[in-house]
């Protein structure tokens, strides 16, 4: 299993460097871009002589047990804040208490809805990193051809958004789709829409599912007329499948989408690859107007089987602090400015470090698209939520998100798929860890 | 001598042995003792008896991707022998020369990463714009939603699957050739029809191979895994939206113990597979000592 375990996706070993230190190794994280490399670089400027060897893909949960399981676990982990919980419950992180005394993190620098999520039974098990946000895009050409505005799209008031995603869908002559109105995003995003209309579904502590919730019903049959109403799941979920989401042919350039709720990254993916389009960007908002913004990212970790705890502490702690982001950041702006395209910023789960960046790098006068974009984006962003760590996380979701796509499918009534929900993920959460 | 020859052929087929008890049969015995466990690949796990293997019984999804894998099953494996063996009679009619190119042309999709066939599944089988519902609608057909319809997603991974059939068709091919030519001639000249002659001579001629895929189909049926979580599953699909009607044994099994960490709970559920498997291959066996020609025999 040792042997297996060292295959793919691992950075580097535990064994000395040529400067005389230390090998830290990583998983779960890779050099993508110049973000990553610069604070990689700094990160490991902080701990030298030692050195994190980085060079591995995304968080791969079979390779994790495999690791750990053979006593072979990495220095440091890199995973969705969504599953710190399930593995902090296990015994398989080290609680960062004293990392974070010995080090003198500063806690209040991270968006609290982060801490949250890697916070289970009050202990924080994670450093937060990126913060994705979740906004209302809206393409401006159909708007405008439709005699539309943003305000139309508003999610505060659910009747006038079916009237409007009905006025923006578009059938060809055969009846078939040529462009969506609006999609609602389920199941991915109906903790969003759950929470904007009043229903947490899930407990603050991880271990209570609120899935049969009478609010969430109605969420769900809202979102599912939605759908039904742009020509029904199969052809609402084919034709979705057709896009070139990340391409030159995004359906925002190809006018195959009108509006949806989406994360914030994309507005990068139209800075780089359709820079031209009438890009329009709002805040989710609950129905009383008042802006809400589901948001998750990833988090650094120690498991408690790293041979380099201290180290580690200190690297990640580095990883994520303002002055390592603002660096990284400067680095994406001049990438950006050479390449003669707009820089919409990089968000993330540092306070600081995002006062910083969208107060003095992101420079969009002149890019009026772009610049109200991301004002709707930080808008939103002083509203976040997350759901809660929870020892059953992955079961959770798929609880819900099976019972989600039951409905669309026509296989089950909202109401019964979710009594069903609700009770799989309540079994689940009785059933994990520290119950 | 005897004994020398024994040892000398111990030795050759030592490097194989030492693999399958460390490869094999080590984990093997470890799965069952952990399918009695809680083990989650994390902690230290406790002894649960027959726990597992009750809650198995109680479990919908269990019982959900057990009919689901069985359907598929049925559907796929004599859908890729048919089509195999079509393919093999039109390969064994043409010239040595082009034989080879088509040959090469029908193996080159079986060494075709089984994730990019699940990608492709979804391109090309896509109910709005995917090439095989506007070639249906050529001739007036309107398509299925083959990636959305949950009535219609088994049998698109079944015609997909059908695109990788080039490993059977070599076999059925090596078989045809070796079917001797005089049989043909003789019932010819007795006045078979070729219909005569494909059920009276080719079938109990290639029966062995014929058996040969069917009982290997029918577990690679029962283990199939790789198109269905890549189309639906997999991390380019993180959309929420997998569909039950593509919800695998396996896919549910690598869900219990990789995404739910139940490593015990899967390791019960793979000896229920084991179980299975091993039963459908002993009925298959069975039926075959009737309809199997074996010459010699």
């Amino acid at each position: 299993m040792a042997v297996l375990a060292g295959c793919g996706g691992v950075g580097g070993g535990s064994g000395q460097n040529p400067a005389g230190g230390a090998t830290l190794s990583t998983m779960g994280f890779g050099l993508v871009d110049e973000v990553a490399q610069v604070r990689v670089d700094l990160a490991n400027k902080a701990i030298a002589p030692d050195v994190v060897q980085v060079g591995g893909s995304t968080f791969d949960a079979q390779q994790f047990l495999s690791a750990v399981a053979s006593g072979t676990a990495p220095d440091l982990v890199f995973l969705d804040r969504q599953l710190v919980g399930t593995y902090a419950s296990r015994g398989t992180l080290m609680p960062l208490g004293d990392c974070i005394a010995r080090n003198g993190v500063d806690m209040s620098q991270y968006r609290d809805a982060a801490v949250q999520e890697v916070t289970l039974d009050r202990k924080v098990y994670g450093l937060p990193e990126f913060f994705n946000n979740r906004v209302v895009l809206m393409n401006g050409a159909a708007l405008q051809a439709a005699g539309m505005t943003s305000a139309d799209l508003s999610t505060k008031d659910w009747p006038a958004l079916a009237a409007a995603a009905a006025k923006l869908t578009r059938t060809t002559p055969d009846g078939k789709l040529a462009r969506i109105g609006f999609d609602p995003k389920i199941p991915e995003f109906l903790p969003l829409w759950a929470k904007a209309n009043g229903v947490d579904m899930i407990s603050a502590d991880g271990r209570t599912a609120n899935l049969d919730d009478p609010r969430l019903l109605e969420v769900l049959e809202f979102t599912l007329g939605l759908i039904q109403q742009q020509g029904g799941w199969g052809a609402f979920k084919a034709y979705r499948e057709s896009f070139d989401f990340f391409g030159k042919e995004n359906p925002l350039a190809t006018d195959k989408l009108a509006a949806w709720p989406m994360e914030d990254f994309y507005l990068n993916q139209v800075a780089n690859n359709s820079p031209q389009v009438q890009l329009l960007a709002a805040p989710f908002t609950d129905r009383r107007g008042a802006p809400i913004d589901l948001a998750t990212g990833s988090a650094w970790a120690i498991p408690t089987g790293s041979k380099h705890p201290e180290q580690a502490c200190t690297w990640i702690k580095t990883m994520s602090d303002a002055p390592t982001w603002i660096a990284a950041a400067q680095a994406r702006a001049e990438k950006r400015r050479a390449d003669g395209k707009a820089f919409t910023g990089i968000y993330t789960a540092n306070r600081k470090a995002d006062e910083k960046i969208f107060g003095e790098l992101v420079r969009l006068e002149g890019q009026p698209v772009f610049e109200s974009a991301v004002a709707a984006v930080l808008k939103a962003q002083d509203s976040a939520f997350t759901l809660p760590a929870s020892p059953a996380g992955a079961e959770f979701r798929t609880a819900w998100q099976s019972a989600v796509t039951r409905v669309l499918e026509g296989r089950q009534p909202p109401a019964a798929a979710l009594e069903q929900a609700q009770q799989e993920a309540q079994r689940a959460l009785d059933s994990a860890p520290g119950r | 001598m005897r004994r020398r020859e024994a040892i000398a052929a111990y030795g050759f087929i030592a490097p194989w042995i030492v693999g399958f008890v460390i490869f094999m049969a080590v984990p093997m015995i470890i799965s069952l003792v952990l399918s009695f466990t809680d083990y989650d690949g994390l902690r230290q796990s406790s002894f649960l008896g027959l726990d597992n293997y009750a809650t198995m019984l109680a479990d919908p999804r269990i019982r959900l991707s057990l009919l689901n894998t069985m359907i598929y099953a049925i559907m796929v494996v004599p859908a890729t022998m048919a089509v195999a063996l079509a393919l093999a009679m039109l390969l064994s009619n043409v010239g040595r020369r082009s034989a080879g190119f088509f040959r090469t042309v029908f193996y080159l999709p079986e060494i075709t990463p089984k994730v990019a066939i699940g990608v492709l599944f979804l391109l090309l089988l896509n109910g709005e714009v995917g090439v095989v519902d506007a070639a249906l609608g050529v001739f007036g057909i309107d398509g299925p939603g083959w990636t959305t319809d949950p009535a219609w997603i088994k049998p698109g991974l079944v015609l997909m699957n059908l695109w990788s059939v080039g490993g059977t068709v070599v076999i059925y091919l090596a078989a045809l050739q070796n079917v001797p030519t005089d049989l043909y001639e003789a019932a010819a000249i007795d006045g078979a029809s070729a219909w005569q002659r494909f059920r009276r001579i080719t079938l109990p001629m290639i029966s062995p191979a014929l058996f040969f895929t069917l009982i290997v189909q029918t577990i690679a049926a029962l283990q199939t895994f790789d198109e269905a979580y890549a189309a639906f599953y997999g991390p380019s699909t993180q959309t929420g939206t997998a569909t039950d009607a593509a919800l695998f044994y396996l896919i549910y099994l690598f869900q219990q113990a990789f995404q739910f960490l139940h490593l015990g709970y899967a390791s019960a559920m793979a000896w229920l597979l084991f179980v299975i498997i091993m039963v459908i291959t002993a009925v298959q066996v069975r039926v075959s000592r009737r309809l199997v020609h074996y010459e010699g025999n």
